[in-house]
């Protein structure tokens, strides 16, 4: 690691005056993703602005139509959470298949959705679930949010504060797992919602997106039959030394199925 | 039987200290004034070094030295030596190019060494590190076997033309292509066996210390055999004569082979401390670990097994090309040969054998042994081989190895490949196996497993290794520069406690616990009396380390030669006391009898007139009571053993999940049935690993792909299903305890079984080969080109 200021600011605004004034400045949440790439020296930020003493990030809250939770909310705490599993058990075991226990103590949502990795588990649920990310300076809806591989819609000194997912009528996430570091090589959430049917897939391409054929099949009949015979273009898809583009291709589909599957009644 | 004596399940000793967080690990430790080396490593896989400009590294605030190829070259240093050599086939000596520990002209793969800096810091060295401007003027490199062996591929070495280290044979070529000719089925096979990455728990860690007034020099090191690093280094490297240097291996986190070697960091840190006049520490990070730990495995192969009509195995020809590295580590040449190809008989009768060897350059990591080392190769080889002669002559895998295989009454069995095994009972083995593993209901489990939507298989392993190296004469007629026997000091204080001072080296295996329990089982002394000292040139006897299994049937035996000598000593001075004849001494559970008598003294006390010799026999008998012996081995020991794996596979993603694994192994004589069950376990979790998920990939340019635990899979606990184990034991007839060694079998034995049964899972499919790992892609892709 390089040399870094360190600062622990009480509040949001006092967050953003940091990062104003310091052109080389990173927010640290969890610092699952932050700090292993700052110790491999692949990221050198001269001042780390850490969010977790400002009041009012984290916490998970039941709002009637939807659950809000806050960006400094660790995986665990949704994982575990009665609110979470009561209205979204999909979200709750969304959070509970990311990486290791470690990972999901420190690691947090505002984190893992502000990074957009292509491999990351709540992009698929921010984006399946039709949720709405609150920043400091407006709302952004899911649809519009993730734009490419570690690209989203937030400006450079834009604070995820919480994202509000809808409570859909049923929801269900499966994830092919990356059998060394258990991210997703695959991960698809399947939500029946008020908005209708909803399918994302995160892991396969540059970043979470909906796959609207999968929509269409399922929006007439909701079932692992209608996804038959529905295939994946392979094309933009990633390749790496855990699976092809082909194998993820084929993955989507299988996955899909198997949230539709676990769906319930 | 005597509490906590041999055959106990005794709690391990030391794990109290290692759970407790009271280990002292090399980077535990810390001397006054230290300072700390970074390795400036290349980044590029060949390259010619146009210059190495240090100046701006060595201006940083806190910096102490910066140090080149050059300035070691200067001071005279040597490379580091090879301990094991090869002679190719028209009996000239292997290619045995130099290996300077910093590169002074030209980096063969990246990792390598290109300059140290030094400084008052970690975070200093690392920093400053960034400064020191290397000009590499790249080459092309051969990143892996087929590349290597390519027409017109770049050489890594001038001197080794086709980057050809050696060129080998064992066996006879002519009595082989005469089975061959006279053969009625013949099976054959390519395999590739991948390459692995230990990844010890504990990164490796050095410390160099010079003490000027004394002219003596310390090494801490992550070592598995500080003797060996002390005599390479020394002898070799640094010219330093062994009184004046002490090389410690304190507690060491896992080493699983890699860390047997000599490596440059114990060169760099010995020869910069006495530069500069302060101690100076070095750790590897985890990426670091990545590409400066010796590699393993890594052979690509093919072989053809002759059978007669009956499926009787007439004759094997094998041809393998096995990687090198860019450099020969320390035992890196001997590995896929005298440890792999004088296996290559296995468990079974073959009477003609024939393989070659083709050691190669190429510009990775060093190759060496690594857990099971050869062994693994061999057994992978012959154990998937034996699977496809089966098939080819319709028989039942497991009648087909009944048929083959070396009978009880014919040991001891000399092979048609150097080795004469000893013992054995293979059908005992399988027989225990097959009950324990329930196989014949396996036909139940597959039936519900398909209810399930999955794929159930069983495959099976009959697999053999030799251990215990070795008998030194023998070693040394095969090319292996060094002896190979093991020492062991007895030392009993005045009060009857016992200090036990051995060459073996525990970084994992309980040696603190099994070897006390020897002391307890001949001495009666009770087991938390004895403390068991190993890791210390300054303490222990010279003695050879561990690895290959080793520990108990070579450095346990030389401790119960030198328990021996204690008790005949003891009987006299008991004697002396009892005012008896020696002959008549009884020696049982802790106290000295004279036969037939109540007369008797306790152990204890016998030590203590040992050590206050008043009433002693001084004329006929020394005081003291401190034996040492030095024990060089018979023979090998072949431990030989039944794996049953059972997987199930998920046909949709072509996951494989190990859901049962039995193991019924012979390790002859066992002291502590629990460590060898941990053992077992841990050994088969690595084999599950290198058949299912562990894979090095280098892309071809040779950077390293699979550099992080990110990428490079280790298996987790999820992955490694509750094992059945058991022992099916014929003892080893050559030691005195009995005793064939337990630390490599299950690596050894479990990749085929996994293998073995992937493919018996697959077999609706007709597929009859999958490469390890095989990952959930590769499954795949072998169900859909089947189904096409
Ligand atoms: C071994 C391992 C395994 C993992 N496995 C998985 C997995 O299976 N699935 C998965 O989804 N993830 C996985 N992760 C990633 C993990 O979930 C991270 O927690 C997550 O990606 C980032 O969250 P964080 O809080 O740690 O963010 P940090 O590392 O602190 O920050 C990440 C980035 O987001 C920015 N940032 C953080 N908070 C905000 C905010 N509120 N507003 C704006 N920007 C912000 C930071 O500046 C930084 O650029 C794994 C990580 C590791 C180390």
């Amino acid at each position: 690691m390089y040399e870094f200021n360190y600062h622990r600011p009480a509040s949001l605004a006092e967050a953003k005056e940091i990062l104003a004034a310091n052109d080389e400045a990173k927010i640290v949440a969890g610092g699952m993703t932050l700090l292993p790439t700052m110790k491999m020296r692949l990221a050198q930020p001269s001042d780390l602005i850490d969010l977790s003493a400002i009041e009012g990030l984290d916490g998970i809250k039941d709002t009637g139509s939807a659950i809000e939770i806050g960006a400094m909310t660790r995986h665990a705490d949704v994982a575990s959470s009665d609110v979470v599993k009561a209205a979204i058990p999909a979200l709750a075991k969304l959070a509970d298949s990311i990486g290791d226990a470690q990972v999901r103590n420190r690691g947090t949502l505002g984190g893992s959705i502000a990074n957009s990795d292509p491999a990351a588990d709540y992009p698929a649920a921010v984006l399946g679930l039709g949720a709405t990310i609150r920043t400091d300076q407006r709302e952004i809806s899911a649809d519009d949010y993730f734009l490419g591989m570690f690209e989203t819609a937030l400006a450079a000194d834009e604070l995820v504060v919480a994202v509000s997912f809808p409570k859909p009528k049923k929801a269900a996430y499966a994830k092919f797992p990356n059998p060394a570091s258990r991210y997703a090589v695959v991960g698809v959430m399947v939500a029946d919602t008020d908005s209708g049917l909803r399918v994302a897939v995160t892991g396969a391409g540059a970043c979470a997106y909906r796959a609207t054929a999968f929509e269409e099949a399922l929006s007439s009949s909701l079932s692992a039959e209608a996804l038959e015979g529905l295939t994946t273009d392979s094309a933009d898809l990633n390749s790496d030394l855990h699976a092809s583009a082909e194998y993820r291709a084929h993955l989507v589909g299988v996955m899909a199925k198997r949230a539709v599957q676990s769906l319930g009644g | 039987m005597i509490k906590n004596g041999m055959g106990a399940a005794v709690r391990r000793k030391e794990d109290y200290r290692f759970i407790t967080g009271n280990g002292q690990y090399v980077d535990d430790i810390n001397r006054p004034n230290q300072v700390y080396a970074y390795i400036v490593r290349s980044p590029v896989a060949h390259a010619r070094l146009a210059s190495v400009d240090t100046a701006a590294a060595r201006a940083v605030p806190g910096v102490v030295a910066v140090l080149t190829g050059a300035d070691m070259a200067t001071d005279g240093i040597g490379g580091l030596p090879c301990g094991w050599g090869i002679h190719n086939k028209d009996g000239s000596p292997m290619a045995e190019p130099g290996h300077p520990p910093l590169a002074a002209e030209v980096v063969r793969y990246v990792g390598d060494q290109v300059a140290v800096v030094i400084a008052e810091s970690k975070a200093i060295a690392r920093d400053a590190s960034e400064l020191v401007e290397v000009d590499y003027d790249e080459l092309p490199a051969v990143a892996g076997l087929v590349a290597a062996s390519a027409d017109g591929a770049a050489l890594v070495w001038d001197e080794a033309p086709g980057n050809i280290c050696y060129d080998w044979e064992i066996g006879d070529q002519a009595a082989t292509e005469a089975a061959f000719a006279s053969a009625k089925q013949i099976a054959s096979i390519d395999v590739v066996n991948n390459r692995l990455i230990a990844n010890a728990m504990e990164p490796r860690s050095a410390i160099g210390e010079y003490d000027s007034g004394k002219d003596e020099h310390t090494l801490y090191t992550t070592s598995q055999n500080p003797h060996v690093i002390r005599l390479l280094m020394g002898a070799f490297v640094m010219g330093i004569p062994e009184h004046k240097l002490r090389v410690i291996a304190p507690d060491v986190g896992g080493g699983f082979g890699s860390k047997i070697f000599h490596y440059a960091e114990e060169a760099i840190v010995t020869w910069a401390a006495k530069k500069i006049k302060r101690p100076i520490k070095w750790t590897a990070e985890r990426s670091e670990s990545f590409i400066s730990d010796a590699h393993g495995r890594d052979h690509v192969t093919h072989a053809e097994m002759a059978m007669d009509e009956n499926g009787i195995f007439v004759g094997l020809r094998v041809s393998t090309r096995a990687n090198l590295g860019a450099y020969l580590s320390t035992f890196g040449p001997s590995v896929p040969t005298y440890l792999y190809a004088t296996l290559l008989a296995g468990t079974y009768k073959t009477p003609a054998i024939y393989a070659e060897v083709k050691g190669m350059f190429t510009n990775t990591v060093p190759v060496d042994a690594y857990r099971g080392a050869g062994r693994p190769e061999a057994s992978y080889l012959l154990e998937r081989l034996v699977d496809r002669a089966a098939k080819v002559a319709g028989l039942d895998p497991i009648e087909i190895r009944r048929r083959n295989f070396i009978q009880p009454d014919e040991f001891p069995y000399q092979t048609p490949v150097a080795l004469e095994y000893d013992t054995g009972d293979y059908g005992a083995a399988v027989d225990k196996a097959l009950e324990l593993g329930d196989y014949d209901s396996f036909d139940k489990r597959k039936a519900e497993s398909a209810g399930r939507g999955k794929l159930r298989g069983i495959g099976i392993s009959t697999y053999i290794e030799a251990c215990g190296l070795a008998p030194s004469n023998i070693a040394g007629a095969l090319g292996a520069r060094a002896g190979l026997y093991e020492a062991g000091t007895v030392r009993v204080n005045p009060t009857g406690s016992v200090t036990v001072l051995t060459g073996s080296h525990s970084h994992g295996q309980g040696h603190e616990t099994t070897f006390a329990q020897l002391v307890t089982e001949a001495l009666g002394v009770d087991f938390d009396l004895v403390e068991i000292v190993h890791g210390d040139t300054g303490k222990v006897p010279f003695g050879m380390g561990t690895y290959g299994s080793r520990s108990a049937a070579v450095g346990g035996v030389a401790l119960v030669n030198a328990l021996e000598k204690i008790r005949t000593k003891a009987k006299k001075i008991a004697a002396h006391l009892l005012e008896a004849s020696e002959e008549d001494i009884e020696f049982k559970e802790g106290q000295l009898t004279v036969a037939g008598t109540d007369k008797a003294v306790a152990f204890s006390d016998v030590a203590m007139a040992a050590y206050v010799p008043h009433n002693y026999p001084l004329e006929t008998l020394e005081p003291g009571l401190e034996e040492t012996a030095f024990y060089d081995p018979k023979n090998f020991t072949f431990p030989a053993g039944c794996h049953i794996c059972e997987v199930e596979i998920d046909p949709d993603t072509g996951v494989v999940d190990v859901v049962s694994f039995t193991a019924a192994d012979d390790f002859g004589r066992v002291i502590n049935p629990m460590i060898v069950e941990g053992q077992v376990h841990g050994g088969v979790a690595q084999g599950i690993g290198q058949a299912l998920y562990e894979q090095c990939i280098y892309d071809e340019s040779g950077q390293l792909m699979s550099g992080s635990l990110m990428d490079y899979c280790l298996p987790k606990a999820d992955n490694i299903p509750d094992f059945s184990v058991t022992t099916s034991v014929t003892p080893c007839t050559h030691n005195v305890l009995g005793v064939k060694g337990c630390g490599e079998a299950g690596a050894i034995g479990a990749p085929p079984a996994v293998i073995n049964a992937v493919l018996n899972a697959l077999a609706k499919y007709e597929v009859d080969d999958i490469q390890m790992p095989a990952t959930p892609e590769r499954v795949w892709r072998a169900i859909q080109s089947a189904a096409k």
